[in-house]
């Protein structure tokens, strides 16, 4: 099967500034046709023609689901990042062509739950934007819990408390508000099914609070926003197509791969999905893994990496690409 | 122009058949002399004309009485048709995905007009012209995965998507080789193919359910399956084995050509979009072997195939009983010449 998913031609019909950190970027179809329906916790992937460079990053589907007239992302500024959100940021104008690709969802509702219990951190909020409104519109059940770092970070937070008043709670840091999240997991109803995206830190102490408190995995929904991290640059070879290439410092792996001409598969981008998962053949050197696809036991033996998020350091290596 | 539909039975008296221009569209499924399973899935793209791949849901000649005999299948059984309470929102979107289909392949039978959540669905052939408000269940007569598959021909599962797993949440299955979706129900993927033979040793099913969690929107898969059916019946169920199970000591040298059918399942997998489900149209094409033998390359390789098929596969097909009676019939119009290679009649 060819890579990635279908793309879709599209031209940005608003660009709004939300906070010091956050701009909105609104998407309609050239054609003038209705976008396809997605579900809530959806992403698109944004492809970016930097200059001489193609940079894809994902972002989560924020409108609601209920109108595909257009799709809307929130873009986070990232001042240490590899330049995709400053991209965004800086160069992304109204009437801009651009290409996105079909919606896919990797963190989608369960709606087996009888109660959909959210927590978000910062721009972990997204996602949970499209899917209050997609719960609200089919009267779910749902309550939402979002931490920012102050109030005028809290991005989206006075529309959200609008819109759905009490299910919404804040919590900011400047003011030492903190989720009280033991008392909040032990007093659920059953069949309540719970949801976490932000850092990876958050995701990390729900998990294992959740867990330690007797919460079945299978209720337990996250979503990593691990966009690939800078890093020393690396020479890679690559067997199967016989070339050898340099990742640079702000490139990853799977974008190194990519610019030779060798498309691997790839959904996320972000170290979940598992479709770029890629052989490695023979290294002298460190891996530096940064994925959530791969087990601690393929990372320990070094026969695998996931190109989209994880870096090298050392002599050499050789995948099977 | 239009299909002319046939009026036909699949069942009683048992007067379904193929017109010619149908025998020649038939998918058949050996692209090779042998048989062995393989994870054959490719993209489900529009084909040749003159195939049951014009269209991505196909409509054909039989529509109408396949319809009539779900029907009477339903008002026997109900449980054929089940969702359970999450499903809802899957089988809108199932909706959604065969009006549209429907009206864009056959735009002469069937018309859908949309006015944002206000639908109207004109169904010629059944008679049918329905207004109704998408995502209200309350303005059709039935849920709206029961509405649309009592009009499209096939069985639907909707598989839910979670924890890495699909399972069997929703469906109507009327038209099934041998397996009842009363007990697979809420089963999932490694549950539901627990009796199929040698695939779980090969890896099969692990490759499988990876590859199909992964289907995208806008990117439908398929793959072909074969088994064979003694007289043309589509509702070949468990429950109601007493009826059909017996068909199969009736098979004489004199009444195979008109008895025996070769039943090749089109299965296509599609991403739904608002409830990230899949759904999996499991389409059954009947022929019977004096209409397959009118290609002499089919007949040949048939032949071929059904001598050769191991034993555990002619078993788990049924085929056990009347496999002698049927070899013997075919090699006599096998010369022993090659066949080319691929699905298509020479």
């Amino acid at each position: 099967m060819s890579t990635g998913t279908t793309k879709l031609d599209v031209v940005v019909s608003d660009v709004v500034p939300v906070n010091e950190l956050v701009t909105r970027f609104h998407f309609r179809r050239r054609d003038g046709q209705l976008l396809p329906t997605f579900s809530g916790g959806a992403h698109v992937v944004v492809e970016m023609r930097d200059g001489e460079r193609t940079r894809l990053n994902p972002y989560s589907l924020m409108g609601s689901p209920l109108d595909t007239r257009e799709y809307t992302i929130s873009v986070r500024r990232d001042d240490a990042g590899r330049g995709g959100s400053l991209f965004m940021h800086r160069h992304v104008r109204p009437g801009m062509e651009m290409v996105v690709s079909y919606p896919v969802n990797l963190f989608s509702l369960d709606l087996r739950a009888r109660k959909h219990l959210m927590l978000a951190g910062g721009i972990g909020i997204t996602p949970f934007m499209a899917q209050t409104a997609q719960l609200a519109a089919e009267g779910g059940n749902f309550e939402l819990h979002y931490t920012c770092r102050t109030a005028s970070l809290g991005t989206y937070a006075d529309l959200l408390r609008e819109r759905y008043d009490r299910r919404i709670r804040l919590y900011h840091d400047d003011r030492d508000e903190r989720i009280e999240l033991d008392r909040l997991l032990s007093s659920q109803p059953l069949g309540t099914h719970l949801y976490v995206c932000g850092p990876s830190g958050m995701i990390g102490w729900v998990r294992d609070r959740a867990a330690a408190l007797g919460w079945p995995t299978e209720t337990v929904h996250f979503e990593h926003f691990a966009a690939p991290q800078p890093g020393a640059p690396f020479d890679v070879t690559l067997a199967v197509s016989g070339r050898t290439i340099r990742v640079d410092e702000q490139q990853s792996l799977l974008e190194a791969i990519e610019a030779a001409g060798v498309d691997p598969p790839y959904l996320c981008r972000g170290g979940v999905c598992g479709q770029c998962e890629t052989n490695v053949i023979s290294h002298d050197g460190k891996f530096i893994h940064n994925d959530h696809w791969l087990s601690e036991e393929d990372h320990r033996c070094g026969r695998k990496i996931m190109p989209c998020v994880s870096r090298f350091e050392g002599r050499s290596l050789v995948l099977e690409r | 122009m239009g299909i002319t539909f046939r009026k036909e039975t699949f069942r009683d008296d048992f007067t379904f058949g193929n017109s010619p221009e149908h025998i020649r569209r038939f998918p058949f499924p050996f692209h090779e002399d042998s048989y062995m399973y393989a994870v054959n899935i490719e993209p489900h793209v529009v084909g040749p004309k003159g195939s049951v791949l014009k269209n991505l849901i196909d409509v054909d000649e039989h529509y109408v009485a396949e319809m009539q005999d779900r029907a009477l299948v339903l008002t026997e059984d109900p449980l054929r048709c089940q969702s359970l309470p999450h499903m809802t929102l899957a089988g809108w979107d199932l909706l959604e995905l065969l009006m549209e289909q429907q009206a864009l392949g056959y735009p002469e039978h069937f018309t859908l007009t949309r006015d944002s959540d206000r639908w109207r669905w004109i169904n010629r052939p059944l008679g049918i012209d329905d207004s109704f408000t998408f995502g209200d269940v309350s303005t059709l007569p039935y849920g709206p995965m029961e509405y649309i598959t009592r009009q499209s021909q096939g069985d639907f599962c909707i598989l839910d998507q979670r924890d890495g797993n699909l399972w069997m949440d929703a469906g109507m299955v009327t038209t099934q080789a041998d397996w009842s979706l009363d007990f697979d129900i809420g089963m999932n993927f490694f549950e539901w193919h627990a009796p199929v033979p040698l695939a779980h040793e090969k890896g099969i099913f692990v490759r499988a359910l990876k590859f199909l969690t992964n289907i995208q929107q806008g990117k439908p898969a398929r793959r072909l399956n074969w088994t064979m059916t003694i007289n043309p019946r589509l509702d070949t169920s468990p429950e109601n084995y007493h009826k059909w199970g017996p068909d199969r000591t009736t098979v004489t040298p004199e009444n195979v050509g008109d008895k025996v059918h070769l039943r090749v399942e089109l299965q296509s997998f599609w991403r739904l979009p608002r409830s990230n489900a899949i759904v999996f149209p499991i389409r059954c094409y009947l022929i019977k072997m004096d209409e397959l033998v009118t290609q002499p390359k089919w007949a040949r390789r048939l032949h071929r195939v059904i001598r050769d098929l191991p034993d555990e596969l002619a078993n788990y097909k049924g085929l056990t009983r009347y496999r002698p009676t049927l070899v013997e019939w075919l090699s006599k119009l096998d010369d022993g010449s090659p066949t080319s290679p691929g699905f298509g009649s020479d």
